[in-house]
């Protein structure tokens, strides 16, 4: 009978497509491409930079985020585990701990639980009980969010499930520019790293600089992961969004501009850390806010946005701070799923809401 | 060159060569030996509708009628085989891709697609078929199908010699599963408690884009022992001998006499989903290997050689086929979309205040819209 090789290997470089490695200047992108040659750069960089995950070698993982990958840095650098996602967490531990940068794709949102334990309880916890002596720099790439008419777990948000637990940072892109800088960010930082990819908007293209210069990934006054970002700027009121609320948030300023109302949106991008300050700047502007995620409201992002909003703006808001999320319900069928997503409508319906105070 | 570890066919049970003939097995030829033409004939029209479900729902997913679809195609041997070993009491704990274990437990196989054109997230009543629902996540359902025997077992419904008591379950997983922790921990509890639960795994080769041989150096059969648990290798693509070594494990378990591991060896002949690529990651050299022993081809041609296919019967299954056709285009498309308010149901079995808020501003808010008399900006 046929077999299968064992380790898929490399091709000879003569097979490569140059044009991945020589892409440089500003190029219009879709996020899954900004993604792979984010990635491309970090290999590139630091031979000790790891990929691993269920499929990501030579299918190019489901989304094709790593296509070529493996074709072009090996199967020993661009990893197919066994399936099995505490095996994949805890072994990148390891090999944390030994020297190396994993940098994990996890399929899928709802397939991160079986990793769940080693991500919450060790992961996220070794810097602290080594009181510093050890880092682990380990990054878990996770698809997330709706909108592609997935059957279940395939479309869920547990974002916050991480961002509640200290010694992880969560960050999420929305745009193809920022994911192509924030992976390598994510994957040049010490600490360990929860990035949030917008599988939605895997398609959506964007223009990419790709030689923007590198900021350092903690830097308080670059863009590095530890800022928000205005991404429009608005006098009426804050929409706050992440990642695949982002785009949403845009679209509902357009059409509340054509009804006279000047809308400013904020890009968290960072869910922990979460950076107050911009979103409190804003809101001392505009006086209103509003927080949009597709996770659920009940203890999401928004939960805490408007406490910390509520602490500090106090004194200048003109209507209490709103939220625009998911359902408490398990995600629910593809064929309701704009239903449940915080979509257009329901976005300006909260504009009108805060207005109306 | 002759495959080792994981792809070897050594020690495999076979009953039925891929050319159709019956070859003898000392310790399995009994379980069989009783099947007439009739029941031999059943076995072959179980596959062949199976077989047209998939093709029909294969078509459906193209036409945009269904989210996705996860075949079963060219795993009919192992789902039927073992499927018509289990008893009416026994129960099931299936993964996502066994219509076949279905349609022998009386699903309405439309009932499945309920789940595949994304109305609904189960779509048949598991109690009634004593078959779960489907399971996504990756081997967690070893353990449910691990617990509920240890439930059969602490209710006494094991080793009473009644054959309308006795109760064995069944859960179905895949090679890629194995790897999992659960699988792992499913085995563990199993040989511990000697539940009375069979451990029946796929091995299509390919989990997704990968090989077997990425989840594991040697047969995964050889990790049942390991674990204290009796293994079987068999040929997956013989329905007979899934038949037989699924009968044997079951009775196993009935009597008391703990957990089996099985190994079916198949081929998944499609891709992985309608969503899956699989030119990208496996050969055409292969895969012709593989339709040379097809499942169905195979105990055709035995029951070819055997005299027992008649005309008529060809004609009925023929004619079954397209009515079951039939029945799945012209239901598939009747599945409307669920109403919105059914969202808010039954996320809990008693009533939950911020579900109740959400549900009721929901309401307002849809309500609103008509009020306006407008359409909605989406
Ligand atoms: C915990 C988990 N991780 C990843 C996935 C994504 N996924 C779905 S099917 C599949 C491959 C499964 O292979 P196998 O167990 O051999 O079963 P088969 O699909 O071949 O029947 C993967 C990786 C998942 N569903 N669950």
């Amino acid at each position: 009978m046929t077999t299968t090789t064992e380790t898929p290997n490399a091709q000879p470089a003569a097979a490569r497509k140059a044009t991945e490695k020589t892409l440089t200047g500003v190029q219009k992108l879709p996020m899954a491409k900004a993604i792979n040659l984010g990635l491309r750069r970090a290999l590139e960089r630091d031979a000790k930079t790891l990929l691993m995950g269920e499929d990501i070698g030579q299918l190019g993982g489901v989304f094709r985020v790593t296509d070529g990958l493996q074709r072009d840095f090996g199967a020993d650098r661009v990893v197919d585990t066994p399936l099995a996602e505490s095996g994949i967490v805890g072994t990148a531990i390891g090999l944390a701990l030994r020297g190396y940068r994993p940098v994990l794709e996890i399929q899928f949102d709802g397939f991160i639980f079986p990793a769940f334990d080693q991500i919450t309880t060790q992961l996220s916890k070794m810097h602290y009980r080594s009181r510093g002596r050890l880092t682990l720099p380990v990054v878990i790439r996770v698809p997330f969010g709706g909108g592609i008419g997935a059957v279940e777990h395939h479309s869920e948000s547990p974002e916050v499930l991480f961002a509640h637990t200290a010694g992880l940072r969560v960050v999420s892109p929305s745009t193809p520019a920022e994911a192509f800088t924030m992976i390598q960010q994510a994957i040049a930082s010490p600490d360990p790293v929860l990035f949030f990819e917008p599988k939605g908007r895997y398609w959506e293209k964007g223009e990419v600089d790709l030689d923007a210069p590198l900021a350092d990934p903690h830097t308080p006054d670059g863009l590095g992961l530890d800022k928000a970002r205005v991404v429009r700027s608005g006098t009426d009121v804050t929409l706050v969004a992440h990642g695949p609320t982002v785009a949403t948030a845009l679209k509902a300023a357009e059409a509340a501009a054509t009804d006279g109302t000047s809308v400013e949106v904020v890009d968290l991008r960072t869910l922990s850390p979460l950076d107050t300050a911009t979103i409190a700047e804003s809101v001392r502007r505009t006086r209103r806010c509003i927080v949009i995620h597709e996770a659920p409201v009940l203890y999401g992002t928004g939960a805490e946005v408007a406490a910390r909003i509520t602490e500090e703006c106090f004194f200048h808001l003109e209507a209490p701070v709103l939220r625009v999320g998911g359902f408490h319900m398990p995600y629910p069928v593809a064929k309701l799923e704009h239903e449940y997503l915080p979509g257009l409508d329901r976005v300006l319906d909260a504009i009108d809401r805060s207005l109306a105070f | 060159m002759s495959p080792t570890g994981p792809l070897t066919d050594d020690g495999l049970v076979r009953l039925l060569t891929h050319t159709g003939e019956r070859v003898s097995h000392p310790e399995y030829d009994r379980y069989v030996d009783h099947l007439d033409d009739h029941a031999l004939l059943g076995l072959l029209r179980d596959m062949v509708i199976v077989r047209r479900f998939d093709t029909e729902a294969t078509s459906l997913q193209r036409q945009g009628e269904l989210a996705l679809f996860a075949q079963g195609l060219g795993q009919e041997a192992a789902q039927v085989g073992s499927g018509r070993a289990l008893a009416p009491q026994d129960h099931v704990f299936p993964s996502y891709r066994e219509h076949g274990v279905a349609h022998v437990r009386g699903v309405d196989l439309t009932d499945v697609l309920r789940l595949f054109r994304g109305v609904d997230h189960g779509g048949w009543d598991s109690a009634a078929h004593r078959f779960h629902l489907y399971t996504l996540v990756i081997g967690s359902h070893t353990l449910h199908a691990t617990g509920y025997a240890m439930g059969v077992q602490r209710d006494g419904d094991v080793g009473t010699g009644d054959p309308t008591r006795d109760t064995a379950v069944i859960t179905y997983f895949g090679d890629g599963a194995t790897s999992q922790g659960d699988v792992n921990e499913a085995l563990v509890f199993a040989a511990v408690n000697n539940a009375p639960v069979v451990l029946f795994c796929q091995n299509n080769q390919w989990a997704i884009s990968e090989p077997t041989t990425r989840q594991a150096r040697v047969p995964l059969a050889d990790r049942g022992p390991g674990f204290g648990v009796p293994s079987v290798r068999v040929d997956g693509n013989d329905v007979l001998a899934t038949y037989a070594v699924t009968t044997q494990a079951l009775e196993r378990a009935r009597s008391g006499g703990g957990p089996t591991f099985i190994e079916a060896f198949t081929y998944r002949m499609g891709a992985h989903t309608t969503s899956d690529d699989p030119s990208r990651y496996r050969s055409s050299a292969e895969e012709e290997y593989w339709r040379q022993r097809d499942p169905i081809d195979r105990l055709g041609t035995y029951l070819q050689l055997r005299g027992a296919v008649t005309p008529e019967f060809l004609a009925g299954l023929e004619a079954e086929g397209e009515a079951l056709g039939e029945h799945i285009r012209a239901t598939v498309r009747t599945m409307g979309r669920p109403s919105t308010a059914s969202m808010f149901e039954h996320v809990y079995a008693t009533p939950h205040s911020v579900v109740e808020s959400e549900r009721a501003w929901f309401e307002r808010y849809e309500a609103s819209f008509l009020d306006a008399g407008e359409g909605s900006h989406r």
